[in-house]
């Protein structure tokens, strides 16, 4: 049953629907692939087999009824560990969450289970989402399935590596300057980071709530806008969530397939994210499918955004900021592990504050510390202040260039995936590595990466951004989905078969070519 | 040059309410003085009548009906709970007897 897990998403609902293969059948596979290849490449930090197990029989026995039921309804899902899930643990990555079971489920969550979607488990992340690399979660590193001593982006990286090993066809993400989108890009699989407010963000563990999303992560660019609209819509929970009524992203994706979706559509490529800084083979695929663009009938033009260069120094003012303020409700009491101080009195401050120190890892001490900084009496106006400033003059960018354009293009990341330990001594060289998809966050926009080749010089995935004006998600499915299925049809495969095996046997193979 | 001094830093980590050890100090004090000097920058185009956005998708006034709907019960919201003491959250002193 391995070729169950090598299945898309909609190519295994197919098979549901046509009761070819049970939930549980397909189920099963993924859990005995990740048996297989997990202990090595620690995607996940928790894998409820049981219950899984169960509730694709609960599908099966729904489906043999001769319920009408979701297309996806018994296919697998993997979730990332910052969304709330009533039975499993949800840690965000963190030691000061260690163990808790959350009363209630995310709505989003919420929406899968009523979906028939089947949830594998949770999967590692930076601590509280803080991160590019999963180098930051407190239960260790996620490997990229591509080359196993480089990270697999981050802070999803779990939720990515998940999918790009095949260990789950769709997973969860979140994202807040590039969390879902800078994973996709360097294990060569897709992730959305929807309009804010077109998911619902209750029970996400809040990092900076201006800028987090929740959005899917997938291998194909149909999957993903099937899981969109499971996911998506009002929710009365969520105050910022938008009462819009959304087209259906997968009818945006199939249009996208059929010919001539990209003539006329006018793409700009924006000039401040491109050029230095930007590592050749990124530099020459992205190149290349503007190529492929312009022979399918995409009229390109090159597009200003001045204040993008300005986006980073802005996103590490407003989001420890508001970290700051979010975390402080890890006081001990509520929820979470207290610990006591070895000397002084237990007061409340005391034990808070022992439990902090204890509780959280050097990233996120960095980011609170960062962040108390910038709100503080007499820095507020220089830092924070200004730092808003920057979100309205980044905002107009793209609005004059939305002008002028259907779409934006860029890189999703300046490189590819980067060895364990480069950027970890020096956090300016970590956070500038976002400065491809932190604008989209600032500004709301959403915004898409998808494959689109390895890099010559090191045989590791590329990823192309598509940006679309704010609620415009569905042209990203159009143009993602007519990308991907130009760039397939000249490699003459997708890129994520030509992924290196996982199994077992290679993996000891591997380890004794090593030593 | 931005100078922050392990004095400032040790503040901000009591009004955090993180204890922090002399050597997170030092560290932190290195870092944050190269992160402020990186992130300052955003002062050069804060320009006076630039107005702020605290969010990207202004939105005013969210209300709901004013209704009862279900929520945790008492055993729901104490399950994470580190302490308890019945129906309620055991907490250390909230004051110091020093």
């Amino acid at each position: 049953m391995t070729y169950l897990t090598k299945l898309s998403a909609a190519a295994l609902s197919e098979l549901l629907v046509a009761k070819e293969v049970s939930a549980v059948e397909a189920t099963r596979a993924h859990l005995d692939h990740i048996t297989a290849v997990d202990t090595d490449l620690h995607a996940f930090l928790h894998v409820a087999g049981d219950a899984a197990l169960q509730a694709a029989a609960r599908i099966d026995a729904r489906r043999a009824a001769g319920e009408t039921l979701n297309p996806l309804a018994g296919v697998p899902i993997a979730i990332k560990d910052v969304l709330a899930t009533h039975d499993m643990p949800t840690t965000a990555g963190s030691k000061i969450l260690e163990g808790w079971v959350p009363p209630y489920d995310a709505t989003v969550v919420a929406r899968l289970r009523s979906a028939g979607l089947v949830p594998l488990g949770k999967t590692n992340m930076d601590e509280f989402a803080m991160g590019s690399s999963t180098e930051h979660s407190a239960y260790g590193v996620t490997r990229n399935p591509w080359d196993r001593g480089r990270i697999p982006g981050g802070s999803g990286g779990g939720a990515a590596a998940a999918v790009a090993s095949f260990q789950a066809p769709l997973a969860l993400g979140s994202d807040t300057g590039g969390s879902i989108r800078q994973p996709a890009a360097v294990t060569g699989s897709v992730g959305v980071k929807p309009t804010y407010g077109g998911v619902s963000r209750y029970g996400a563990i809040a990092l900076a709530s201006s800028l987090d999303q929740v959005g899917p992560v997938s291998r194909t660019v149909y999957d993903a806008a099937l899981l969109h609209d499971v996911i998506g819509g009002h929710d009365p929970l969520d105050s910022t969530s938008l009462t819009d009524s959304w087209p259906s992203m997968a009818a945006a994706a199939q249009a996208g397939l059929t010919d001539g979706a990209l003539k006329g559509v006018r793409v700009g490529v924006i000039k401040e994210l491109s050029g230095d800084g930007f590592q050749a083979g990124v530099t020459q695929r992205f190149t290349e499918t503007l190529a492929l663009l312009v022979a399918a009938g995409a009229e390109i033009t090159e597009v200003s955004a001045p204040n993008f260069e300005y986006a980073v120094a802005a996103y590490y003012l407003i989001l420890p900021a508001e970290a700051s303020s979010n975390l402080a409700r890890f006081d001990s009491v509520r929820f979470g592990i207290r610990v006591n101080p070895e000397s002084g009195s237990l007061t409340s401050e005391h034990v808070m504050s022992a439990t902090r120190e204890a509780g959280f890892g050097a990233e996120v001490k960095r980011r609170i510390i960062l962040g108390t900084y910038a709100l503080s009496a007499g820095y507020y106006d220089a830092y924070y202040g200004s730092a808003q400033k920057v979100r309205t003059l980044i905002q107009r960018d793209f609005a004059t260039a939305f002008s002028q354009v259907d779409v934006l293009v860029s890189p999703s990341a300046p490189t590819t995936a980067f060895k364990f330990g480069e950027k970890l001594a020096d956090p300016m060289a970590m956070y500038i590595n976002d400065v491809t998809t932190i604008p989209a966050n600032l500004a709301g926009v959403p915004g898409m990466s998808i494959p689109i080749g390895l890099a010559p010089e090191d045989g590791l995935p590329v990823g192309l951004q598509i940006m679309a004006p704010a609620k415009a998600d569905a042209r990203l499915y159009t143009v993602g989905a007519a990308i991907e299925q130009l760039l397939e049809a000249r490699w003459g495969h997708t890129m994520l078969s030509q992924a290196p095996a996982l199994t077992p046997t290679e993996m000891f193979a591997s380890e004794e070519g090593a030593v | 040059m931005s100078e922050i001094t392990a004095e400032q830093v040790a503040h901000l980590a009591y009004l955090a309410r993180i204890d922090l050890s002399p050597l997170e100090i030092t560290n932190l004090t290195h870092d944050l003085g190269q992160i402020v000097d990186s992130i300052a920058k955003v002062s050069e185009v804060a320009t006076a009548d630039t107005p702020a956005t605290s969010h990207p998708m202004p939105l005013t006034n969210v209300f709901r009906e004013d209704v009862v709907v279900p929520s945790l019960t008492v055993e729901q919201a104490l399950s994470g709970a580190p302490d308890r003491a019945g129906d309620k959250f055991r907490v250390p002193a909230i004051l110091d007897e020093e």
